[in-house]
């Protein structure tokens, strides 16, 4: 049968991808540079994208790190950035070397595949962008080697600048040699966060403090023998003027407050693995208390047809030569090869973890501390089901809360952050989403490995609508475009149906009845 | 024993939740079950536009969205009037054409300039050719509306069913008696069937055949603008407002025709459209083209083969299905529900032409002669 062509429909309307690639791979860490390095090796063609450096403007609001204001100005060269990353990291001169193209400061915000919902697609492509524009890129082999993210909890005074994340401020540290702080807290005692207070050091940045809420020190102590924890002790506040933090002050197993002068506060308490492109891709997601949270099914390995994920992002924690062999046993799988990847072994709990910090947190903050920053969504209002200030508060609406939600049926994530917004900012949700799951968890009586999630949507990295923009669009996109499907009788008057009137108004706006 | 409702509404989208709650002001005893959470489909997905001038209920929907936070009793961030700006001829005299159309209605429109229009959107460029001022429609939230609806309808003993999907429709002598859910069995004196794309196979097996058609759309959503006098501000091919947190949400476009399965879409993805929906926002709004676009998405809709609801009541069932443009209408829609329930039909306005009888003879092969097939058939 010869299929009618609608003219208003997606078929055929999606060009063919802007950039062909045979071996694609997505971030430029330990994992990802092995994994190109071996694609190159076995005689593959490879582009290797990594979107350090970020842009002043993105790292301001947060993005993709939790950078707490306190970059240089270093961050307005970019060009020079990419000069640092480079002395900073080896393996990006090898990569230049073995003939890979390498680019820097290009972001993969978008993965599309035809699946169940869509088969508009001519084949599945990224979407990549620089500063200045963005394009499609096909693959016959994709790597994500996204990394992980940080995780922030709230507590009272972590909406001002100096508070931010461990991922961040090894970035800034050791990539990119702009890190504006001079002494540094510490919340966390694994070894994400005993690492970082090596590294701290051994930059001449000052340690203050190291603290953890649990009774003993969680990481590797005996490979850091030099770095005092406070533990069993709580964060009680930070305190701060116009530049941030000044201070915090925390209270010690008996009670004891007392106060420590810095100028950063570094959540080093765990982080999140980067499953952004992979879930938007159509990968489903699990939650894995022991790989850090929300993850693929499959960790390590193909996590779609021809889509392979590795290093941190798979929930890997620890060195990076582990980081560096899984990406070689992966990397052999999907080049045909053999290999074998190796389970993880890590029995640590790490949303147990992160629940004990929050719990410890919440009970020393008021609950009207934000939770959700760039939406002013306090912890009251999260819990409460409350919806943002512009709008008013009739009594019926004070009465709901999540408990009554949950009369309905279990927490969801995706409703709660539509009625209270928590999530739907410009950050979109990095610095709230682990703990918005965590607190609605909580309040359901749900174990931390039931948390309610919300997902991650195209762009997984905020982007300017003129960036975004499709400049060469296909004259195919524009042929029949209509506002809502172009069906012509969809809009004549009520009254006009049936009448000459009908025929009028089709001839005069034909399927764009509503444009 | 099994539960016994005074009416059972499936669907517990934007049209069956405002169809529950007029029978719940009427005192009915009612059940909502849904096979997710409230508002999970199109009816939270869509871009809150509340103009749709073309419909029968559109005079009561204009009549009721001023008093909908003080009936519902919860806020709906209901605005009013909208503003169509265009950037080609094309579309300014479209636009016109339309101004004309809805004035000769009743429904008053200004055409504006492009200086008029500028001041009105600032955020137009000097592209903008001018435009239409509609002194009527509006938009709203359709993610509180739908859960406002819920919780209005609760207020008054009404009762949701999350995660309950209706497996079985049972009749005895041609009445429905009630339905069957993994949840139990429920009795019910009348049934309201708004389950969207779902309509279709859930009323197949009584031997009605509903002619839909489900398709997915897109919308991309920047972060916030400073606020515009109007919030209702679309054109170039696109619908969509800006909310009241500022935020510019809009679609348009080509849809894609998928297949549906009787649990539901199995998942909603979003394709490189957005690009052409992120160039064209940016054509409309060239002062904006610096905002970060955040998040898109796509939502399941139903279309009738002539895209016009069908509202209509066989026996002791009514069918409620507002072929993709339910949203703007529903404070309506449910008051037409609850009378085709109570009273046998609307007392309100003329729905005589959104019968299901209209499609009696349509050929079997309609969507075939139509091009409404999903792309992996074709």
């Amino acid at each position: 049968m010869t299929r009618k062509h609608d003219s208003h429909a997606i078929d055929g309307k999606i060009a063919a991808p802007d950039e062909a690639h045979d071996v694609i791979v997505v971030g430029a860490g330990p994992a990802g540079l092995t994994a190109a390095l071996e694609a190159a090796r076995a005689g593959r063609q490879v582009l290797l994208i990594d979107e350090h450096p970020v842009a002043a403007a993105l790292a301001g609001s947060d993005v993709p790190l939790w950078f707490g204001g306190r970059a240089t100005a270093a961050l307005q060269a970019p060009e020079r950035l990419i000069e640092t990353l480079v002395e900073t990291e080896p393996l990006i001169a090898e990569a230049f070397e073995a003939g890979i193209d390498v680019r820097l400061g290009v972001t993969a915000w978008g993965l599309w595949r035809n699946r169940d919902g869509s088969a508009a697609l001519p084949e599945a492509m990224l979407g990549l962008a620089d500063g200045q524009r963005s394009w499609t890129a096909g693959y016959r082999t994709l790597v994500l080697a996204t990394g992980a993210r940080d995780c922030a909890l709230h507590f009272a005074g972590w909406d001002q600048p100096g508070v931010m994340g461990a991922l961040a401020f090894h970035t800034l540290v050791a990539r990119y040699d702009a890190f504006a702080g001079t002494r540094v807290v510490i919340l966390g005692s694994g070894d994400l966060a005993l690492e970082t207070a090596a590294l701290a050091r051994s930059r001449g940045i000052a340690v203050a403090a190291v603290i953890e809420v649990r009774a003993t020190v969680q990481g590797d102590a005996a490979h850091h023998p030099d770095i005092a924890v406070l533990t069993g002790h709580r964060l009680l506040r930070a305190e701060g003027g116009i530049d941030g933090v000044e201070r915090v002050v925390v209270a010690s197993p008996d009670g004891a407050e007392s106060t420590i002068a810095c100028d950063t506060v570094i959540l080093a308490i765990d982080a999140v693995p980067a499953i952004e492109l992979a879930e938007v891709g159509g990968s489903a997601v699990i939650t894995d208390p022991q790989r850090g949270g929300a993850v693929t099914p499959v960790g390590a390995g193909e996590v779609l047809p021809g889509v392979w994920l590795v290093g941190a992002a798979t929930g890997l924690i620890g060195s990076r030569a582990l980081a560096e062999a899984q990406a070689r046993a992966v990397m052999a799988q999907a080049l045909g090869q053999v290999g074998e990847v190796a389970p993880l072994d890590q029995p640590f709990d790490r949303m147990a973890y992160r629940a004990d910090w929050l719990r410890a947190l919440v009970a020393t903050s008021p609950d009207t501390t934000m939770v959700c920053q760039c939406e002013e969504v306090s912890r009251a209002d999260l819990i409460g089901v409350q919806p943002p200030g512009y709008l008013p508060r009739p009594e019926r609406l004070c009465a709901r809360s999540l408990g009554t939600l949950l009369e309905d049926g279990p927490p969801d994530a995706e409703q709660v952050k539509r009625l209270t917004r928590a999530g739907m900012g410009v950050c979109q949700g990095r610095r709230c989403r682990e703990q918005v799951s965590l607190l609605l968890a909580m309040a359901a009586n749900l174990p931390p490995k039931s948390a309610p999630r919300g997902n991650w949507r195209v762009p997984v990295r905020p982007l300017p609508l003129a960036v975004m923009a499709d400049r060469d669009h296909a004259a195919a996109m524009d042929e029949g475009w209509d506002v809502w499907f172009g069906i012509d009788t969809q809009w004549i008057p009520y009254r006009d149906i049936g009448t000459p009137e009908e025929a009028r108004h089709m001839a005069e706006l034909g399927g764009n009845m509503h444009l | 024993m099994s539960e016994h409702y005074d009416v059972i509404v499936i669907g517990a989208g934007v049209t069956g939740l405002s169809s529950a709650w007029w029978l719940a002001r009427d005192g009915r005893s009612v059940l909502v079950l849904d096979k997710g959470v409230v508002g999970a489909e199109a009816s939270s997905r869509n871009g809150g536009g509340a103009s749709h001038y073309q419909s029968p209920l559109f005079a009561e929907e204009q009549r009721l969205w001023p008093m909908m936070d003080d009936l519902l009793g919860y806020p709906t961030e209901h605005q009013r009037e909208r503003v169509i700006i265009s950037v080609n001829q094309r579309e300014f005299d479209h636009y016109n054409y339309i101004a004309d159309m809805c004035t000769a209605m009743g429904w008053p429109a200004d055409k504006i300039d492009g200086d008029t229009a500028r001041a009105m959107v600032p955020i137009a460029g000097d592209n903008c050719l001018g435009g239409i001022h509609l002194r009527f429609g509006g938009h709203a939230n359709p993610q509180r509306t739908v859960q406002a609806y819920a919780w209005a309808l609760q207020d008054l003993g009404g009762r949701v069913i999350q995660h309950c999907p209706v497996i079985g429709i049972e009749t005895v002598g041609g009445q429905v008696s009630a339905v069957t859910t993994p949840r139990g069995r429920f009795t019910c004196g009348a049934l309201v069937v708004a389950a969207g794309p779902q309509i279709a196979g859930l009323l197949a097996p009584l031997g009605i055949e509903v002619p839909l058609m489900a398709g997915r759309a897109e919308m991309i959503v920047t972060e916030p603008a400073p606020l515009m006098r109007l919030g209702g501000v679309d054109g170039n091919g696109l619908y969509g407002r800006q909310t009241m947190r500022g935020n510019l949400a809009f679609g348009g476009g080509p849809h894609e025709w998928i297949d549906t399965q009787p649990e539901g879409p199995r998942a909603r993805p979003t394709t490189p459209l957005s690009r052409s929906l992120a160039r064209r926002v940016a054509e409309m709004f060239p002062r904006a083209a610096h905002l970060n676009v955040i998040r898109s998405w796509a939502g399941i809709v139903e279309s009738t083969p002539d895209g016009r609801p069908i509202l209509d009541r066989l026996d002791n069932l009514v069918i409620a299905t507002m072929s993709g443009v339910g949203f703007g209408l529903s404070p309506a829609t449910g008051h037409a529900v609850r009378d085709l329930v109570v009273d046998g039909t609307c007392s309100f306005t003329d729905i005589a032409k959104l019968s299901l009888a209209r499609f009696a003879g349509l050929a079997p092969d309609w969507r075939e002669t139509a091009g409404w097939l999903p792309l992996a058939a074709a």
